[in-house]
């Protein structure tokens, strides 16, 4: 019972961790971006002081925005905080892993992209509609992608539960599996997209051309864009996480001593920092693509997740 | 002392079970009667038929209930029909399972119906017509789900096809609607023929029309193969997979709204019963290279489905073509039950069984309520169109909040009912590494995976669709005037959707007693159940174990719900009331409603991305202004999407037919002695044969 009250508390403690860790990762991104770019960057904590700003702030409604409007920005925070709660941060083997495997992380982002896409089309502004279409059509290519990148490991692992796959390959150790080089590969082309990094979509424009997540949310102010804009910054972060522990989980805790905590949560903060670098370097060496050129990006993402997954069953199983 | 009281009330159950059924029948065609006996046009013959009719629903939901509950079959013999030639009537679980499917939606239909059919009551048809239909055509569906011969099936699924056509065609003043019903009664025909010679295969082996003597028919692999695949093409035809499908976007939203959400809702479902029984219930030994059509037919059919729902600009038709798109996802969980218990994998087949099911049960919820708001939307405003509709959340608040949980439960979202039965699914076809030895489980293991990629892009794709038919009909601002004048329905036809997307909650929070309930019907079916699936308790969903998969839906909403209220604490209570201004226009002025994105224009990165999917005309028409210079004075835009079954199938085969019948057409001359020629060749030929 003592050991189930630990659990349930660590569990919580590294979900509050995931929400106000996500801001310093987003800082430490746009930090080494300006210096790599030959800029004066921010400062690290930059993100808190421009949410507490915002939180402060009074909002304006456009004038005919309905109760969803208003609803969006709670759900959105909602299910993203659902989906990093069930995410193995420092440790494994927490009960909120329990309550929602990867499908319905998934599933929560699908939920928070409904509502954000609807919001943009609830004012009746031509941007919101452009940004949701956009929006839309990049997620029906990017969830089946990133569905089937994580099947794959979910197959090998014979779960769809990210603990138990975390799990097992920790125990699996060091095998170098190329179906798994496959669905790494597609998760990061998916994790560009659905973060709305470059080249896919700039996080940092307010063009219209070549807008898409901003288009959306363009009409939100105050404490809503806090929330929608801290969600986007979770959002990042659990991609990053879900990137480094499910194929490096090295380091994460597997049993609840002081000692193996310190060590998950110094294992993942420079596995985050190193993410961090090789987006930075991405972003930097790419330009932005041209709308229609999205959807060859991620055929190949959905393309290289289904190789893996073929590799997988072909290769790797039966006889 | 205990067991007799138990045999008590089972015999007890028995018959209170069976009973109601029949009450159920007979309330569906008294309500019929009723209209028919007093003057349709009075309030009181209204109400007395869909209180009836709601009635009927009511004990359809409770004999169901009942019977899947107590787990009780039950066999009775009705004196109807020919004299040596008894209806076989049986309620067993399956049959109680879509039971409670039939009665919920029949049950909000008739809270939602009094209403709606007021606006019928003005128009110049008769609506005694429409009343005597209805009631035959559920009344036909309840008795297709407890026959238990091949005659009287065909009897009660005849009585189900005549009275739809009758429906369909009931606005037939409209050219669209009656060319809708005759293609609808044709193939409703050609598939009738096809459950025909199904059904003769088997009694052929059997030696008898009862299902009991069916299920004893022992039959070669090729025989059993036939069979199955008469049944396919007969129950796909109805259920609408691809490429049989195309009078299904034409016949169910032609129907009035309640019909359709009838229609759609349970109709198909009818049909997902009658191949469920057929294929599980009667062909004793299923092979695995069914399963592997099926998962074919079923992908194709999901993804075509909801491709050609996304282009649609008719809000009935999109729902129609969604349909299309849900029996595909019925049929990738019939494929993989089919594959596992060909494969001797009885668990795994129980499972894509319970999860295809489970998806029959949501998707009748969420389309009869998507067909319900549809309608709701039509009623007040007469439009179906949604490049004319917009901004309906502030004019009709409860519908539009019904509708949305309705886009949410179809788009496969959760904590909603369209995500459990999804989940399921997946959790099914995760399981292909399984399926261990030579070269045809190789090719099973990689093309399951495949069709679950399919699904996860019609899971994708259909999010898409209904952001756009949610945000282009309720969100935005109105686009005509009279939308824009639009009121909230009364309260029966809110009731009715309230019912159906309470449902769709319960069901989804609660997926754990649902499956539980649903124990006798596997066991009935494949001699199995889940035990895993329920072990941990209503709270936690693990269909296969605790390790391999778990999802709790209760604390995902509880954990909503938390956020919700923190948030509100935190957020809300001492900051300042929201200003209003105007929305950003770039600093050009006015925004104008017809600036908004279309729906037309929302499809179209979609449309480009997936083109070969359609066939696409485009017409721009640009008017040039008179004068000297040249200017545009206005440009039109029209965009029609036209479906590749109708071109490449139905109309070369209706070509075929027609030519052939003028070849044949050649031996009417017309003349009194030609046909005194064919009649004596025909009697000599006759007494040559029998002499």
């Amino acid at each position: 019972m003592d050991h189930q009250l630990t659990a349930w508390l660590l569990a919580a403690a590294q979900t509050l961790a995931f929400i106000f860790a996500a801001p310093l990762l987003a800082g430490w991104v746009k930090r080494i971006k300006c210096h790599t770019q030959n800029r004066a960057a921010p400062v690290l904590w930059q993100p808190y002081r421009d949410l507490a700003k915002l939180l402060r702030k009074d909002m304006v409604l456009a004038e005919n925005a309905s109760w969803l409007f208003r609803a969006t920005p709670y759900i959105v925070f909602a299910a993203i905080l659902i989906a990093a709660a069930a995410i193995p941060l420092v440790a494994v083997d927490l009960p909120t892993a329990a309550i929602a495997d990867v499908i319905v992380v998934v599933g929560f982002f699908a939920l928070a992209r409904f509502f954000t896409a609807l919001a943009g089309l609830d004012i009746g502004t031509a941007f919101g509609g452009m940004g949701s279409s956009r929006e839309m059509m990049v997620a029906a290519l990017a969830e089946p992608a990133m569905l089937m990148a994580v099947f794959t490991l979910s197959m090998t692992a014979n779960s769809t539960n990210l603990s138990t796959a975390v799990d097992y390959v920790l125990h699996a150790g060091l095998v170098l599996r190329p179906s798994f080089l496959f669905a790494l590969l597609a998760l990061a082309m998916v994790a560009v997209a659905e973060t709305g990094r470059i080249p896919v979509d700039n996080p940092a424009t307010h063009l219209e051309l070549t807008m898409l997540h901003e288009a959306m949310i363009l009409e939100y102010s105050g404490r809503h864009l806090a929330l929608i804009e801290w969600a986007s910054q979770i959002k990042l972060m659990i991609y990053a996480v879900l990137i480094a522990n499910l194929f490096w989980p090295w380091g994460i805790a597997r049993e609840f001593t002081a000692e193996a905590l310190a060590i998950g949560t110094f294992a993942i903060a420079t596995k985050l920092a190193l993410l961090a670098v090789i987006l930075v370097v991405w972003e930097t060496v790419l330009a932005k693509m041209r709308l229609f050129r999205v959807p060859q990006f991620l055929g190949f993402a959905f393309l290289l997740a289904l190789l893996g997954m073929l590799t997988y069953v072909v290769l790797e199983t039966g006889g | 002392m205990f067991p007799i009281s138990v045999h008590i009330r089972t015999h007890f159950a028995l018959v209170s079970a069976l009973a109601l059924a029949y009450v159920a029948v007979l309330a569906t065609v008294l309500s019929g009667a009723a209209s028919a006996a007093f003057n349709p046009k009075r309030r009181y013959a209204r109400n007395i038929s869909f209180a009836l009719l709601g009635s009927a629903g009511v004990a359809a939901t409770i004999a169901g209930g009942w019977t899947l509950l107590a787990d009780v079959t039950v066999t009775d013999e009705l004196p109807l029909g020919l004299p040596w030639l008894k209806w076989h009537v049986r309620l067993d679980a399956l049959s109680g399972f879509f039971y409670i499917l039939v009665g919920l939606v029949v049950l909000a239909t008739s809270l939602y119906g009094p209403s709606y059919v007021r606006e019928h009551e003005r128009a110049p048809r008769p609506v005694t017509v429409l009343h005597l239909a209805t009631g035959v055509f559920i009344g036909g569906m309840l008795l297709v789900l407890i026959a238990d011969d091949a005659l009287s099936f065909m009897i009660a699924w005849e009585l189900m096809s005549v009275s739809s056509y009758l429906l369909v065609t009931f606005q037939h003043e409209h050219a669209a609607n009656r060319r809708a019903g005759f293609l609808y009664l044709l193939m409703a025909h050609v598939g009738a023929l096809a459950i025909l010679l199904a059904f003769g295969v088997l009694a052929a082996f059997g030696g008898g029309f009862t299902f009991e003597q069916m299920r004893a028919a022992e039959l070669t692999p090729l025989w059993a193969t036939l069979a199955f695949a008469f049944a396919l093409a007969g129950f796909g035809t109805k259920a609408g997979i691809v490429p049989l499908h195309a009078w299904l976007p034409e016949a169910h939203p032609a129907a009035p709204s309640h019909i359709s959400a009838l229609m759609s809702g349970v109709m198909l479902k009818v049909a997902i019963y009658g191949f469920i029984r057929f294929v599980w219930g009667l062909i004793a030994k299923v092979y695995w290279p069914w399963g592997l059509l099926l998962l074919v037919i079923g992908a194709t059919t999901a993804l075509t489905g909801v491709l050609y729902a996304m282009q649609q600009n008719d809000l009935k038709r999109l729902l129609a073509y969604s349909s299309i798109e849900n029996v595909g996802i019925i049929f990738i969980g019939l494929g993989l039950s089919l594959i596992f218990l060909g494969t001797g994998h009885t668990l795994l087949g129980t499972l894509g069984l319970v999860a295809a099911l489970y998806h029959t049960l949501n998707h009748a919820l969420f389309k009869g309520l998507l067909f319900l708001g549809a309608g709701a939307v039509l009623y007040r405003t007469h439009e179906r169109d949604l490049e004319h509709m917009g901004g309906l959340i502030r004019r009709m608040p409860g519908t539009a909040a019904l509708f949305l949980v309705g886009c949410i439960a179809i788009s496969a979202l959760p904590p909603f009912n369209g995500f459990v039965s999804e989940w399921l699914t997946f959790q099914t076809a995760l399981q292909a590494p399984v399926l261990e030895g030579g070269i045809e489980s190789a090719i099973l293991r990689s093309l399951i995976p495949l069709a679950a990629a399919v699904l996860a892009l019609t899971g994708a794709l259909a999010a898409a669709c209904f952001v756009k038919a949610y945000g282009v009909a309720f969100l935005g601002r109105a686009r005509t005037r009279h939308v824009a004048r639009a009121r909230e329905v009364p309260a029966g036809m809110l009731a009715g959707m309230g019912i159906l997307a309470g449902a769709c909650l319960l069901l989804g929070v609660f997926p754990t007693p649902v499956i539980e309930a649903m124990a006798p019907l596997t066991q009935l079916l494949v001699h199995e159940q889940l035990p895993l699936a329920t072990s941990q308790g209503w709270l936690w969903l693990t269909p296969i174990s605790p390790r391999v998969a778990s999802y709790s839906a209760p604390f995902v909403v509880l954990a909503i719900a938390l956020v919700f209220a923190i948030g509100y604490v935190a957020l809300k209570r001492r900051a300042k009331p929201a200003r209003r201004g105007p929305a950003w226009d770039c600093g050009f002025g006015a925004l104008t409603t017809r600036m908004q994105y279309t729906s037309t224009a929302f499809s179209m990165p979609i449309r480009r991305v997936f083109a070969p999917a359609w066939k696409i005309e485009e017409h721009v028409e640009i008017v040039p202004a008179p004068g000297p210079i040249p200017r545009v004075k206005t440009i039109r835009h029209r965009l029609q999407v036209h479906d590749w079954s109708w071109l490449k199938g139905y109309l070369p085969i209706g070509r075929l037919v027609l030519a052939a019948a003028r070849r044949i057409g050649a031996i009417q001359a017309g003349s009194i002695h030609t046909y005194l020629v064919y009649s004596f060749v025909t009697l000599l030929l006759f007494l040559w044969i029998i002499s």
